[in-house]
């Protein structure tokens, strides 16, 4: 086993680690304030590489390893778990399909503007009747000469009306199931695709959250990404991965109220001491310190295997369902640090606190994630 | 142009300093750039950017300032020298100054930047040091430069006031905060950074005895400042305030 980060990630380290803390935590209280979207960071993002972390330079990625992207997410989610999600959902959705499951042209077109930061990548994968059910989607796409004719909604589409292209999911065959699915990359300006009103969210301000809607939406046919009836497989391959983007984002948010937490509690005097001097509170941040440890380390071990090119579903689906639990009784018990201040707005901590549950929810639920580790569990 | 960069690894300016014996405890310490250093590598990058040539990092120091300068590299400069003084004595800024004299006498730079001064020594001696050794125009402290037909024209930070100057090439200069915003190292410079020329040198290779560079001065001692103080609250009437407010500054400050 080995633990060490290399030079060039420790390096990375602390250049995303600077960035968040003196870009990012500035555009996040705007975007708290505000709910804007935060484009001039998207761009800076660009520009220094983040946008195509594990993308090949010949794609104009920055060409690092998966862990490093892990790395990235994690420290942007410790100061903005809403920029950590526009990157996640950007890289992992958003641009790893078309590396993955694109011809040669499709990489040449879309990967280069994708890695660069130039446009930003969505995933329409959900609608308002499949959620967790993928399979029972409704949308419609149906062959016509030289393109796809697209009709029907998405919902809860991250970055939308913000991104650029679009992996959508839709029935070729509407009687075959799962196996009737294809997927298509859709470029934002395209007739008959709409962008409808942002969802008002409990947290992840600045972060767009959306639905879309296809009315004899034309894609040309050399947009679908692999084979007709191949889409559940990209979505399902996709996603197993990007679920490690959400633990990483989870453990970012977690790492970013225990920091808060345990500087308040060197602090805080009562009783004439700090109240981390107290064993009760002591005790407290032993044990929000304890979970997040193994929660970096799951998702950590997670993210390695991916690097290596191993299978990495089941271990996948624990850091995502471990990780989210903890960050959220990890921002819990850090407004109970902070006591009544905690409670405001006036510290981060209520803030990391409604960022933390989404985690919970999105990217499979975690009770969908139990169902995964448990049928894998059973079968190895 | 031939640009070359002094460098210096130092404590992260967030980090704690703890003295165990009169020595400072490096153990676990978090090390960066010194961060006046990093405006002088920006600088340089912008130079050569604007007038082509090359950016070469030198640091004096142990191996282990290898990765700050790398990160150096990963900003942009072209490559790098690391000059070992783990033999050296006592070092002092004399001696880190005579170690790069040694190295710049057989270079022929047009412009040497550094920072104003190192966060951890604080004596800014070595860049105006090095200038007159090697007989060469310095000015300290500048917060913009433009280069012209072997020219610069300079504006210096005067303890808040500017001085403007034109001054020939070669020059050796100092950063002070303001001369510009150091980029982050990208990740693609990063990448790269592993791959450029990094040049381990020690004092044998410049024809250098130890006895020569060994430092000048003698530390008697080191302690950390005094732990700060709750602030004074006072009370009452405003009259009767004043009044005290005074005496305490006669009395117990001693400042009137």
């Amino acid at each position: 086993m080995n633990f060490t980060w290399t030079d060039e990630q420790q390096m990375m380290q602390r250049m995303v680690r600077q960035f968040a803390e003196e870009k990012v935590a500035k555009a996040a209280e705007h975007m708290e304030k505000t709910d804007e979207f935060p484009r001039h960071i998207v761009k800076e993002m660009g520009d220094l590489g983040l946008m195509g972390i594990p993308i090949p330079e010949k794609y104009g990625g920055s060409e690092m390893d998966y862990s490093s992207y892990i790395l990235a997410i994690h420290e942007l989610s410790r100061v903005s778990a809403a920029v950590g999600v526009i990157l996640s959902v950007h890289t992992s959705v958003g641009t790893n399909p078309i590396l993955y499951f694109g011809t040669e042209e499709q990489k040449q077109k879309y990967l280069p503007k994708l890695a660069s930061g130039q446009y930003l990548g969505a995933f329409a994968l959900s609608e308002p009747g499949a959620g967790s059910d993928a399979a029972a989607m409704k949308t419609t796409a149906k062959k016509d000469g030289n393109d796809y004719i697209l009709n029907g909604s998405k919902a809860w589409i991250t970055s939308g009306g913000e991104a650029d292209t679009y992996i959508v999911f839709a029935k070729t065959d509407p009687g075959a199931g799962s196996k009737g699915i294809s997927a298509f990359i859709l470029e934002k300006d395209t007739p008959g695709f709409y962008v409808l009103p942002k969802e008002k969210k409990m947290g992840l301000h600045g972060s767009n959250t959306t639905p879309l809607s296809f009315e004899d939406c034309r894609i040309p046919a050399e947009n679908l990404l692999g084979n007709e009836g191949e889409g559940f497989k990209i979505a399902m391959a996709n996603l197993n991965t990007g679920r490690i983007g959400i633990a990483a984002q989870s453990l970012g948010i977690a790492h970013g109220a225990l920091d808060a937490a345990a500087a308040y509690a060197k602090e805080r005097k009562q009783f004439g001491k700090p109240i981390g001097q107290m064993q009760g509170l002591a005790f407290k941040l032993a044990d929000m310190a304890t979970a997040f440890e193994a929660a970096r380390l799951l998702t950590y071990r997670a993210a390695d295997l991916v690097a290596k090119g191993l299978p990495a579903g089941k271990e996948a689906s624990m850091a995502k369902m471990f990780a989210s639990d903890a960050a959220m009784k990890i921002t819990t018990e850090a407004i109970q640090v902070f006591g009544g201040y905690g409670y405001t707005k006036d510290y981060p901590v209520e803030r990391f606190f409604r960022d933390a549950k989404v985690t919970q929810i999105y990217e499979g639920t975690n009770e969908i994630q139990r169902i995964v580790i448990g049928k894998h569990y059973l079968r190895d | 142009m031939n640009i070359y960069v002094i460098m210096k690894r130092t404590f992260d300016t967030e980090e704690k300093i703890q003295i165990d014996s009169g020595e400072i405890v490096e153990d676990g310490a978090e090390f960066i750039i010194n961060p006046y250093d990093e405006y002088a590598i920006e600088e340089a990058i912008q130079l050569r950017d604007e007038h082509g040539g090359e950016v070469t990092l030198v640091s004096v120091g142990d191996e282990e300032a290898e990765k700050q300068i790398r990160t150096g590299l990963a900003m942009g400069a072209d490559k790098a020298v690391l000059i070992e003084d783990e033999d050296v004595e006592n070092g002092d800024q004399f001696s880190t100054e005579a170690i790069l004299a040694a190295y710049f006498k057989d270079q022929e730079a047009d412009i040497i930047l550094g920072g104003n001064i190192a966060v951890d020594g604080g004596s800014g001696q070595v860049g105006p040091r090095l200038a007159e050794n090697l007989g060469i125009n310095h000015v300290t402290s500048i917060v913009n430069i433009e280069i012209e037909d072997g020219k610069a024209k300079i504006e210096r930070d005067v303890e808040g006031d500017q001085e403007f100057i034109e001054i020939s090439l070669p020059l050796l200069v100092t950063a002070q905060q303001g001369l510009n915003e150091p980029r982050y190292p990208s990740l693609p410079g990063i990448m790269k950074a592993k791959k450029k020329p990094l040049e381990t040198l020690d004092l044998d290779d410049l024809d250098l005895d130890e006895d020569e560079v060994e430092g000048k001065t003698n530390t008697v001692e080191r302690y950390l400042p005094p732990e700060k103080e709750a602030g004074k609250i006072l009370e009452g009437e405003i009259d009767d305030q004043v009044n005290e407010l005074v005496s305490l500054l006669k009395n117990e400050a001693k400042v009137i």
